[in-house]
């Protein structure tokens, strides 16, 4: 009787941990082979053949197809610099440079990668869209009311994720720091 | 007490490797990864134009709304499949996924340096298969082995402007895919 006990308790046991620690990885990722620069993260080896099994479980379970090498990488942002979650009812700048790249692309989207609906149907800036100061560093605006030069609507979602994709570009694997790669700055500027 | 310890010991080691199937299981079991989402709205060996990403309603999720993105999904059972995509004005992209989407190929209009990406995708054994004189030529086309007999191709074409979408759409509109039923050897 108390082997059995101890037997389904243990088998139980398995089960939440092991699915459990799946869910979690599955969900948020892992930093395996992460790329971390300010508050952007890129997952470069999942463009290509030696992606980990953790990104792999990863992707298939969200649906999305990762950029491959040869094409881009994506960086995605969930926070600003000082790590406080980007909140659509908050004035947010994202601004600087972007790593040298034939194009790049900033989008905006709700945590289920979906497009945040707007009457401007504005989801994101092309490197050719953008605005830029006479030195070729641009601010872009991501706030929920219109704002003057670039503005990135937010639809007033509570969260959501920036994605700079950089297209046709040496960042990549080999890829370390912010020298290699420049990337913007997130700053959340107020709350209304 | 002992044994309780121990029944927990146990339960972790277990769920460890519960954990190392599930997540190693996990691309092969998804029914709502990027394949299956596109199987019902693609043909299988041709081209199909992606409708636009908006907020209503993605093909899939995290799509970037400034590219025109078609995609074919293959099968290459039936033989080599041949792809021509012709360059828009502002950049062009090929990606190729297994069934499992892992990204193993991708190229971009200016690696290709032409103004018609071409490719011969095929599995290993059909590369191998090749007549030898075919392989002298290769320099000029390009051929891409294939890890596994299905997967998605997935071509795009970016809209720096918004403006500009009409026409990538019509660049991706004018690419082919399709199966070579015959591998017509280079005869002199």
């Amino acid at each position: 009787m108390r082997l059995i006990f101890i037997t389904l308790l243990a088998l139980m046991l398995a089960t939440v941990v092991g699915l459990g620690a799946t869910w979690m990885t599955a969900t948020r990722g892992t930093d395996l082979g992460t790329l971390t620069i300010g508050a952007w993260t890129a997952r470069p080896k999942t463009g290509t053949a030696d992606i980990d099994p953790y990104s792999r479980a990863s992707i298939a379970r969200s649906g999305e197809l990762p950029v491959g090498t040869g094409d881009g990488v994506a960086f995605s942002a969930t926070s600003d610099d000082r790590k406080r979650p980007l909140d659509g009812r908050c004035d947010v700048v994202v601004s600087g440079v972007t790593p040298a790249a034939r194009f790049w692309t900033l989008t905006l989207y709700d945590s289920k990668g979906r497009l945040v609906a707007n009457s401007l149907q504005r989801y994101g800036f092309t490197s050719q869209e953008v605005v830029r100061s006479a030195d070729g560093s641009f601010e872009v605006r991501v706030a929920a009311r219109s704002r003057a030069g670039n503005w990135l609507p937010t639809g007033g979602i509570e969260r959501y994720a920036l994605v700079l994709r950089l297209y046709d570009t040496p960042v990549g694997v080999a890829t370390r720091t912010q020298r290699d790669a420049p990337m913007p700055s997130i700053a959340t500027v107020g709350c209304s | 007490m002992i044994r309780l310890l121990f029944t927990i010991a146990a339960g972790m080691l277990l769920g460890g490797i519960v954990h190392l199937v599930s997540v190693l299981a996990l691309p092969r079991i998804a029914t709502q990864d990027a394949y299956s989402r596109l199987a019902p709205v693609t043909k299988l060996n041709a081209v199909t134009s992606l409708p636009q990403a908006d907020p209503g309603n993605a093909p899939l999720p995290f799509m970037d709304p400034a590219f025109a993105v078609a995609v074919c999904r293959y099968d290459l059972t039936q033989g080599p499949i041949k792809l021509t995509v012709p360059v828009s004005q502002a950049y062009t992209s090929v990606s190729f996924y297994t069934r499992n989407e892992v990204a193993y190929y991708a190229i971009n209009d200016r690696s290709a340096g032409r103004k018609v990406i071409e490719l011969d995708l095929m599995t290993e054994a059909q590369h191998a298969e090749l007549p030898e004189d075919e392989d002298v030529t290769a320099a000029d086309r390009l051929i891409i082995d294939a890890p596994t007999a299905a997967g998605l191709i997935v071509l795009k074409a970016l809209a720096p402007e918004p403006g500009l979408m009409p026409q990538a759409r019509a660049t991706l509109a004018a690419s082919s895919c399709k199966v070579q039923t015959e591998p017509t050897p280079a005869k002199r």
